[in-house]
């Protein structure tokens, strides 16, 4: 007898079954299902199904996200389209433009719990695990099946361990480590497999900074990402009123397809060159390189520390060239307005948008022009991401994202911080 | 039916060419580079009714739906190999291709071989293999050529009773 990963146990639970192993398909339960301006699109696929409605309109949610407020006349309507399916179908859970990006927003307002199972069409669902729940991104049609019918069907994944150990020198985050990963396991590293993370660096991560790695197993292609939930997650979701749920952990002795370990404590700031997020160099390599945009935003890295850590950065001193920065949630904007930290941003000449996602996808607030280098504290750096295709795009840390900032080109913050 | 024999680890850059991904829209366009930088005998011979036999891992790699459709669009209906790329299975089932989880197969076949399936039987010569059951849930798919169209069904046939 062996024991079981944390996939192999939550989708048992969630199928109904006593036990699931590795290639089992299953009917898997969802008890959140999630979607965001990509919604009125989902309705009309989910409207050549001829199904009644939406089967359990409790269990989802919409949020508003990707391009608020409405940057044209077509965003106007696909948000009015969303805002008709919502009364029609009674969604309560619905976000509306502003409240920030559907992670952050489903985080903090306790809608998924650990050992739940949550399904988005977003690949970065994924993101979830951060909460020890199974998150897992769905194409538009499957997301129409589960409005329809409430399950999804899954084939249990194969696992990796990643054991991530010792503490992080200061100035370097949990993107760097996300960085030295995919640096190391490329991109096509996962292979569809769930992820699930051990080791003594995730208790020594905030809150903020722990949703980084599970959100950026998008990026290494993973099907969800796990990290064992302790009393940090706990006292989270207790603030937010969540309190009945039961965690799931894996086995110590579930079997792994493969496991690696990674030793953090020397770990320096990382750089993803264009044009993907695995192509990844020290610091120190990419200093100098110049830019014209800087951007610290997005479901990755658009969190309070983020903001924080930005701010300690540029506090005292000018921006040279544009500094667009949004924060990823109403509540993190809040946050950082009632600690000053918003004070030191706007004093040093950054630019403050809406809650939402912004430039990640090109959408609108923060388009280059062609040519034109943005470093980001996001997620994706493909040809074109932005909005422009020959328009570069480096992955950094927040303090770095700062750093370039004040310098016009990627630069190492340590020049201005005391 | 005739088996076209692939090895281990063909991954879906292998089957259908990222270069394609957004410059060929129709069926016959993207169906005719399938498989096109590992076997570049296969879009031109390949005939409706044609089975894929292949090793493990098969269809590893990025989630393009073209891996499976680029070989649908050939007249593929079936799949058969040690094992799938976790996405790709789920690619096969969405769009009504048949995948089988079966060992054994790419030592006795070389392309251009016969095989026959009947129901869950396989047989190679006079050799049986017996593909492993799909959950119900998952044949209706199957069966019904696809997600979508066997939510369809579905509720068609749940508004008419
Ligand atoms: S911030 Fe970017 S990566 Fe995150 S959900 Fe929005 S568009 Fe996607």
């Amino acid at each position: 007898m062996t024991g079981f990963t944390f996939a192999e146990k939550v989708l048992a639970q969630h199928a109904g079954v006593s036990e699931a192993h590795v290639g089992d398909v299953l009917d898997v339960e969802a008890d959140v299902m999630f979607s965001h301006d990509n919604t009125a699109a989902i309705r009309k696929i989910f409207q050549q199904l001829g199904a009644p409605g939406i089967l359990h309109p409790e269990r989802v949610v919409f949020t508003l996200d990707h391009a608020v407020p409405a940057p044209s006349t077509e965003h106007a309507k696909n948000h009015a389209e969303i805002r008709e399916w919502v009364k029609q179908q009674h969604v309560e859970h619905f976000f509306e433009v502003g409240r920030g990006i559907c992670h952050q927003v489903i985080s903090e307002e306790a809608l998924v719990l650990p050992g739940q199972t949550i399904f988005g069409s977003d690949s970065h669902t994924t993101h979830f695990g951060w909460l020890g729940a199974f998150g897992m991104g769905v194409g538009r049609t499957e997301m129409a099946a589960l409005w329809a019918t409430g399950q999804l069907w899954i084939r249990v994944p194969e696992a990796m361990q990643i054991t991530l150990n010792g503490k992080l020198q200061p100035g370097v985050t949990a993107k760097d480590i996300m960085l030295e990963i995919l640096g190391k396991l490329t991109v096509n590293g996962s292979d569809y497999r769930s992820i699930e993370f051990t080791g003594d660096t995730l208790a020594s991560l905030s809150i903020d900074e722990r949703p980084v790695i599970p959100n950026m197993m998008a990026e290494f292609g993973a099907m969800n990402a796990y990290f064992p939930p302790d009393q940090v997650v706990f006292d989270y979701l207790a603030e937010r009123g969540a309190k009945d749920y039961t965690p799931i952990y894996p086995d110590a002795d579930a079997v792994y397809q493969e496991r690696h370990a990674f030793d953090v404590s020397q770990l320096e700031p990382k750089v993803a060159l264009p044009n993907q997020p695995d192509n990844v160099v020290a610091l120190g390599e990419a200093v100098g390189q110049p830019i014209q945009q800087a951007f610290i935003g997005t479901c990755t890295g658009g969190r309070y520390s983020d903001l924080a850590a930005a701010a300690a950065v540029l506090k005292g001193h000018k921006v040279k060239i544009r500094c667009v920065i949004i924060p990823a949630s109403q509540q993190v904007l809040l946050q950082a307005m009632k600690s000053g930290v918003l004070t030191d941003l706007i004093e040093a000449g950054a630019t403050i948008t809406t809650p939402g996602c912004g430039p990640c996808m090109g959408n609108h607030m923060g388009v280059p022009a062609p040519n034109e280098a943005t470093i980001s504290s996001g997620s994706r750096n493909f040809k074109g991401r932005m909005g422009t295709a020959d328009a570069p795009i480096y992955l950094s840390n927040p303090y770095v994202v700062a750093a370039s900032a004040l310098a016009g080109a990627i630069a190492n913050p340590q020049e201005f911080m005391s | 039916m005739k088996v076209w024999v692939y090895g281990d680890n063909v991954n879906t850059d292998l089957i259908f060419p990222g270069k394609y991904t957004y410059t060929l829209k129709t069926e016959a366009d993207i169906a005719a580079h399938a498989l096109e930088d590992l076997d570049p005998t296969f879009a031109k011979a390949v005939h409706p009714g044609d089975v894929i036999v292949a090793g493990r891992n098969w269809g590893c790699g990025s989630s393009r739906e073209q891996g499976v459709t680029s070989l649908k669009w050939s007249g593929v209906g079936v799949i058969i190999a040690e094992s799938f790329g976790g996405l790709y299975f789920r690619n096969c089932i969405n769009q009504g291709v048949r995948p089988i989880v079966l060992s054994g197969l790419t030592e006795l076949l070389k392309t251009g071989d016969q095989i026959e399936i009947d129901g869950d039987t396989v047989l190679v010569g006079d050799q049986r293999f017996i593909a492993p059951k799909l959950p119900p849930s998952v044949q209706a798919i199957l069966s019904a050529g696809g997600l979508e169209p066997m939510l369809q069904r579905r509720f068609q046939a749940s508004t008419t009773i």
